[in-house]
């Protein structure tokens, strides 16, 4: 070894905790859940165990090496190539049998292999044994049991890897005298290789490896080019080119295929003991979660629950936050007007900077609660179940139930939903998704529901209504607005599918659903933590800065600094646009520039309205009560709210999406379309829902 | 018999599957080749079904099942 870092590649199905094992010896917190398909990109990080460095690599799941889709092709890519030593193949031991297949072909590529049996705590709670002395024998390589979520083994596994480097495959002990006494094909390939073909396949291996030769050709390994030329793989026959119509008859992909399952049915047998004590739990909470009348109401409860959760809980707890921040805002006041700063300075500060980045914090309780609820239900293996129970409904706009999943995660945040759509295989079906997940509400949009909705709705309603509005509740009103996105963006995905046509579209789910298992509270604590981090993160950043520019905008005219508002940029600018909202119910100029300032994130809407109306700490009752008084003096009542919400949630969510739409539909074109588009639609609503509730 | 004509609990045979050959790969990545045995856990009335296949279950779409021929339940 003349390289002192080693270079690991971590591999292995999706859903098999390859990304919960990275992170468990980087330290990072990568996004684990519990469906497949999670990781999108490789993802590098680094560690040291004893004298050793190494290079980690996390890859996306996959379930062959084959080149049939893009992140099995990136993938093997990857291995193949000269950097990676040691490949860590990471197997769900509690699926062993489908895992395997995979271990199979990458045993196959002779690079050195470690075997990391994961999720050993499952296999034991079920009941069932893993013979760990026999299966390194079938397989000719070392097998570590880990426990990623448990950090179990975690040492063992890295020290085998550091003495397994340069060793390919070790002692294979097969009972095949059988098979080799009948064989005609004359090696003793039952002591070289794991996986032994028929004497038709090894016959025609035998001859593809001597043409190879023959034309000059330098493989590392022969074989495994051999046996993807006897598939008909088409990258490798690309590269190869060789002539070999006269070997290669058909292609054997199917025979191999099977033959490799022969072998692990073999190995089940061998080394998997009690494999019938079957998971009874996962079975009892389906017979419920995806029954067939039930399905779909049952998922709607839980969204409603989880929204339940958000408004309520997060209520009862940011009540305390608004003391703290009220507290601060009079503090610091009295502070600056002690150390007799000039009054502009006084202002940005106070009614700029902490008007805006406070008042978006003491929503924080709120996002908490629902990042947790998501968390909740993306780690106990609910989410890939919905792509079942929506596959009916989806089917009928075209798309199969697997594009339902890009769009719950935009309840949480867009930018990551529309990554998601990766995991679609169809592209037409995966440039739908993204162009529908926009319209999904997403938790920026959260405080400006909590905020209107508590203002102008419900029997406590800041603004005392008489009529209809007074009798719905704040959180009904806000879950409408999430059943509204869905609707809009399902509409969507029917209307892009009739414009797409039939041909291009391909409504086949395929998808592996995992076995349901008791959230993991490191894994929940970890997602949690990182969309709080998230979002003080943007309170300090975007929403700092476009507090401090309206500020700016509204303090500055066409005489310099001023103290009336109405003569501002800002004002100007807002009165431009104005009309154009006028017939959707908010021709208010200090609206429309909230809503301007909101394509920065969409909580800019809520501290911008702060900044714009001078309110202090908006999200506590006397700072509801003036921004109501100064709302209704322009005549705004609960069918403008609403308007105003449903354009909020509708138009283009924020920057950051825009850019990660250019990126994953690889079009500017397509990408100002989309963007445009949402803002006709948000506008289009917003008039038609001002115009028939004001009726 | 097509896989969607069978019913919840059944254990069937794969016998042929007409399916492109993106997602023919795909099951048989999965582990479903002709000749295996799938056990049907949910079944829906458009004929989308969740079935085990070699420990795992697959959520298949009815289209998916149609192009699936299986033969006599054991």
């Amino acid at each position: 070894m003349d390289k002192e870092e080693l270079c690991v590649a971590f591999i292995g199905n999706p859903n098999c905790g390859k990304t919960t094992l990275f992170n468990a010896y980087t330290g990072a917190n990568l996004k684990v859940a519990n469906w497949p398909g999670v990781t999108v990109e490789k993802k590098e990080g680094a560690m040291r165990y004893h004298k050793h460095c190494f290079k980690v690599v996390d890859l996306p799941g996959i379930y062959s090496l084959t080149s049939y889709t893009l992140e099995e092709k990136l993938s093997r890519q990857f291995i193949l190539g000269d950097d990676v030593d040691v490949i860590i193949d990471v197997a769900d031991a509690s699926a062993l049998e489908r895992n395997l297949y995979l271990t199979l072909q990458i045993i196959e590529l002779g690079k050195p292999v470690v075997l990391a049996l994961n999720m050993m705590d499952i296999v034991e709670e079920r009941g069932m044994e893993i013979d760990l002395h026999r299966l390194p024998e079938m397989l000719g390589i070392p097998v570590i049991p880990v426990s990623a979520r448990k950090r179990t083994g975690l040492d063992i596994l890295m020290h085998a890897v550091a003495h397994h480097k340069e060793k390919r495959v070790g002692v294979i002990e097969h009972h095949h005298e059988e098979q080799e006494a009948k064989s005609r094909h004359a090696h003793k390939h039952h002591e070289e290789y794991a996986v032994v073909y028929s004497d038709e396949i090894e016959d025609k291996i035998d001859r593809i490896i001597q043409r190879l030769k023959q034309s000059g050709k330098e493989l590392p390994n022969y074989r495994w080019y051999a046996i993807k030329l006897l598939e008909k793989d088409e990258e490798i026959t690309r590269q190869m080119a060789v002539d070999l119509s006269d070997i290669v008859t058909r292609s054997y992909e199917d025979d191999i295929i099977c033959q490799k399952y022969d072998f692990i049915e073999e190995i089940i047998e061998e080394c998997l003991v009690h494999k019938e004590k079957k998971a009874a739990l996962t079975d009892k909470a389906d017979a419920l979660l995806i029954h067939r009348i039930f399905g779909i109401p049952m998922f709607l409860c839980i969204m409603a629950m989880v929204f339940f959760l958000t408004f309520a809980v997060g209520d009862f707890l940011a009540g305390g936050l608004e003391e703290v921040l009220a507290a601060f805002t009079g503090a610091v006041s009295g502070v600056l007007e002690r150390a007799g700063v000039v009054p502009a300075v006084h202002s940005l500060v106070v009614d700029g900077v902490i008007a805006g980045v406070g008042g978006i914090l003491t929503f924080l309780p709120n996002i908490f609660i629902l990042f947790l609820a998501l968390a909740f239900l993306e780690d106990s293996g609910y989410m890939a179940r919905v792509a079942y129970v929506m596959d009916d409904l989806m089917g009928k706009l075209g798309l199969s139930g697997r594009a339902f999943i890009p769009m719950i995660l935009g309840f949480g945040c867009t930018v990551p939903a529309i990554m998601a759509s990766r995991t679609l295989e169809n592209e037409a079906d995966r440039r739908r998704a993204i162009l529908v997940t926009p319209f999904m509400s997403c938790s920026a949009r959260l405080p400006i529901y909590v905020l209107f909705s508590q203002l102008f709705f419900g029997r406590n309603a800041v603004l005392a209504v008489d009529g209809p509005a007074g009798r719905i509740p704040a959180m009904v009103v806000a879950f409408s607005l999430y059943l509204l996105g869905l609707l809009v963006a399902v509409a969507t995905a029917f209307v892009l599918g009739k414009l797409q046509g039939k041909k291009e579209q391909s409504y086949a789910l395929l998808i592996e659903l995992p076995e349901y298992k008791t959230p993991n509270a490191r894994t929940i604590a970890i997602y949690v933590w990182e969309k709080v981090k998230d979002y003080l993160t943007k309170a300090g950043t975007t929403i700092f800065l476009a507090s401090v520019l309206i500020w700016m905008l509204l303090h500055f005219g066409a005489g310099g600094f001023t103290t009336e508002m109405s003569e501002s940029f800002g004002a100007m600018l807002g009165k431009l646009l104005a009309p154009v909202f006028a017939p959707a119910g908010f021709g208010i100029w200090q609206l429309v520039l909230a809503l301007i300032s909101g394509l920065a994130a969409k909580e800019v809407v809520v501290s911008s309205c702060s900044v714009l109306f001078g309110i202090s700490n908006i999200n506590s009752a006397a700072g509801m009560a003036s921004f109501a008084g100064s709302l209704a003096a322009c005549g705004f009542g609960a069918a403008n709210a609403y308007a105003f919400m449903a354009f909020c949630l509708l138009y283009t969510p924020c920057v950051a999406t825009i850019g990660v739409m250019r990126r994953e539909l690889k079009s500017r074109k397509l990408t100002a379309a989309a963007v445009l588009a949402q803002l006709v639609i948000a506008w289009l609503v917003a008039v038609l829902l001002y115009q028939v509730l004001s009726l | 018999m097509k896989l969607n004509e069978t019913k919840t609990g059944g254990i069937v045979t794969v016998k042929q599957m007409e399916l492109p050959s993106a997602t023919m790969m795909r099951l048989k990545a999965l582990g479903m080749t002709n000749g295996t045995r799938v056990k049907i856990l949910n079944r829906k009335k458009s004929g989308s079904m969740i079935v085990s296949v070699r420990g795992t279950r697959l959520a298949l779409g009815n289209r998916i099942t149609e192009a699936i021929l299986v033969g006599g339940e054991e």
